[in-house]
């Protein structure tokens, strides 16, 4: 009689010792590298609650609204709020085209010869250059040598310098991610670079290109050493919740510089304020990137292939 | 003796310091079907690349000898600006565009570009210039019924081209290089992704198209060669084996024993 153990299909899956030897394995490193992701996430949550909880006096729509009062140890955040939009949003205009259209040369006209292995070359240690580094730069190019001043174009055009190699890296990725295959259907039919780049390529990697422009948003509204060289001051007095306080060849507040002045070089500030600033400066990086994601789960759904 | 489509005179390709293709020397005839036999890394497909220049795109590629179609040597092909200048006959071709759309070529996996069918094959016609939306339609119309595929799509002409299935796609991409009008239709291993049912339609499709525009027919299948060829050329490791009409190649005594036995399945 056969019994049930010893029947032949039943010992074909009767686990050996190897095969309980890698399902050990394979559980052990399933676990290890799962709380190693929920590790990471620790921090972050740590931060931002503490973040919350000390500046929680302080946080209202008011804050970000008002201006600083009684010498910047009370009242809001308004004119360094602005300052940063300002900042943000002229740097991005000037290197999100140029970046952009330098990486589609790159990335689909420039052939494999020195110059554009040098422009390579360029572009990836410019990503590595640190930030005060460009704060000199800017200083001696914009501040200077162009005469533009101690002024929100200076620090903008600053910052666009140092997000432009990083905007053109993001943009290849998100060019290269396009099937080759496209490219060589389209100039099969006698359809010319551009006519491909246009109708074919751009549509498809528009929502990665756009990913990595609005994720230098952040980049730019936290760095403090380039603005702080070349047009972010101390104080600047504006209205209270005026939007277009700022001229161009002015100087500005600006909230990552603020976060600086009031923690370190204002005495007797309201303890609770350095957090609240720090929570705004955070939330509104948030909530760009959050936007951002959200732009490309939407283009996403919509992909083609 | 028919006229000559396309005279290639000691073409010879490499790709860096590797020789792929020993200067080959060929005629293809007008209004035949040109099979190209052979085993992978041959250089079948470099050859048809080379044919309609999209062998410019690969850095590392040299080529020298030349091609000629209608006479004309492709590979000068928009060098010709200054002689134009100086009041020369107007060439056949003025540009590398203008080659591309004379020589059609269907890639071996199908491509259905992330458009619409309708502007999956109207793409190449707005690339050239037209615009006139009756045009479009009727070309449209023309290049998916010659492709065996209109009666399934002509439903939907406005959904997603790579929703289709493998076939569908593949019928797809002939249309679309029907689009364009070409007098040389290049196929490479059109069939390698389709289910044989397809295949034969597509086939029938080639027969009937024979009777306008010359086609070169790069297959794998050497049955298929048998098939649809008027002649074949066989291709082993960057040279012309034999390059003789189909009853010589598929006969019992083809000229060169390596071809007997490649077409046998002695060999390759």
């Amino acid at each position: 009689m056969v019994t049930n153990e010893n029947s032949p299909d039943q010992a074909r899956f009767t686990k050996t010792r190897f095969g309980r030897r890698t399902e050990l394995t394979e559980r052990i490193a399933k676990t290890v590298f799962f709380l190693m992701s929920v590790a990471m996430i620790v921090p972050l949550v740590a931060i931002i609650s503490y973040l919350v909880i000390r500046a929680w006096p302080s946080l209202s729509l008011e804050f970000v609204l008002d201006v600083p009062r009684k010498g910047m140890t009370q009242g809001g955040i308004w004119p360094a709020f602005v300052g940063t939009v300002y900042l943000v949003f002229i740097s991005l205009a000037v290197s999100a085209p140029i970046g952009v259209m330098a990486a589609v040369y790159l990335n689909e006209y420039a052939k494999d010869n020195w110059l554009n292995r040098t422009i390579n070359l360029a572009v990836i240690n410019l990503a590595g250059v640190p930030s005060i580094v460009h704060a000199l730069f800017g200083l001696g190019a914009f501040v200077y040598a162009a005469r533009f001043g101690y002024s929100i174009l200076s620090a903008s055009l600053t910052l666009a310098i140092m997000t432009l190699p990083v905007i053109i890296a993001s943009t290849r990725e998100a060019l290269a991610s396009v099937p080759m295959s496209f490219r060589e259907a389209c100039w099969n039919v006698g359809a010319t670079r551009w006519q491909t780049i246009r109708s074919i390529v751009l549509p498809n990697s528009i929502s990665g290109i756009l990913t990595g422009v609005i994720l230098q948003v952040s980049r730019a509204a936290g760095e403090t050493a380039p603005i702080m060289f070349t047009g972010a001051v101390f104080f600047k007095s504006i209205e209270r919740g005026d939007l277009f306080a700022y001229n161009l060849n002015e100087q500005c507040m600006a909230l990552s510089m603020h976060l600086y002045t009031v923690t370190t070089q204002v005495p007797k500030v309201e303890e609770s304020i350095p957090y609240a600033t720090a929570v705004v400066l955070l939330g509104s990086v948030l909530v760009v990137n959050a936007t951002a994601i959200a732009f490309r789960v939407w283009l996403r759904a919509r992909k083609k292939w | 003796m028919p006229d000559e489509k396309i005279e290639v005179r000691n073409l010879k390709l490499s790709y860096g310091p590797r020789e792929v293709l020993h200067g080959i020397s060929f005629d293809v005839y007008e209004n035949e079907i040109f099979a190209v036999i052979g085993p992978a890394q041959s250089g079948k497909t470099s050859l048809l690349r080379c044919m309609n220049r999209t062998i410019d795109f690969v850095a590392n590629a040299r080529v020298s000898g030349t091609i000629k179609v209608d006479g004309q040597n492709v590979r000068k092909i928009g060098h010709s600006f200054f002689k134009r200048l100086a009041g020369k006959r107007p060439p056949r071709f003025s540009d590398v565009f203008e080659l591309r759309r004379a020589v059609g070529m269907v890639a071996p996996l199908p491509v259905g570009l992330p458009l619409s069918i309708y502007d999956n094959v109207a793409f190449a016609p707005r690339a050239s210039g037209l615009t006139r939306r009756a045009d479009l339609d009727a070309i449209v119309e023309k290049c998916l019924r010659q492709a065996a595929l209109w009666d399934e799509v002509k439903e939907r002409l406005h959904s997603l081209g790579t929703k289709l299935s493998g076939g569908q796609q593949q019928r797809l991409t002939i249309a679309r290089a029907l689009s364009h009008q070409p007098e040389v239709l290049c196929l490479d291993e059109f069939s390698i992704a389709i289910d044989p049912v397809t295949t034969m339609r597509i086939e029938d499709v080639l027969k009937e198209l024979r009777k306008e525009i010359t086609i070169i027919l790069v297959t794998n299948l050497t049955q298929q060669a048998r098939r649809l060829a008027d002649r074949t050329m066989f291709l082993w490791n960057g040279e012309i084996v034999e390059l003789d009409s189909n009853e010589v190649i598929f006969s019992d005594s083809p000229k060169d024993r390596k071809t007997y036995e490649y077409v046998n399945g002695i060999f390759g």
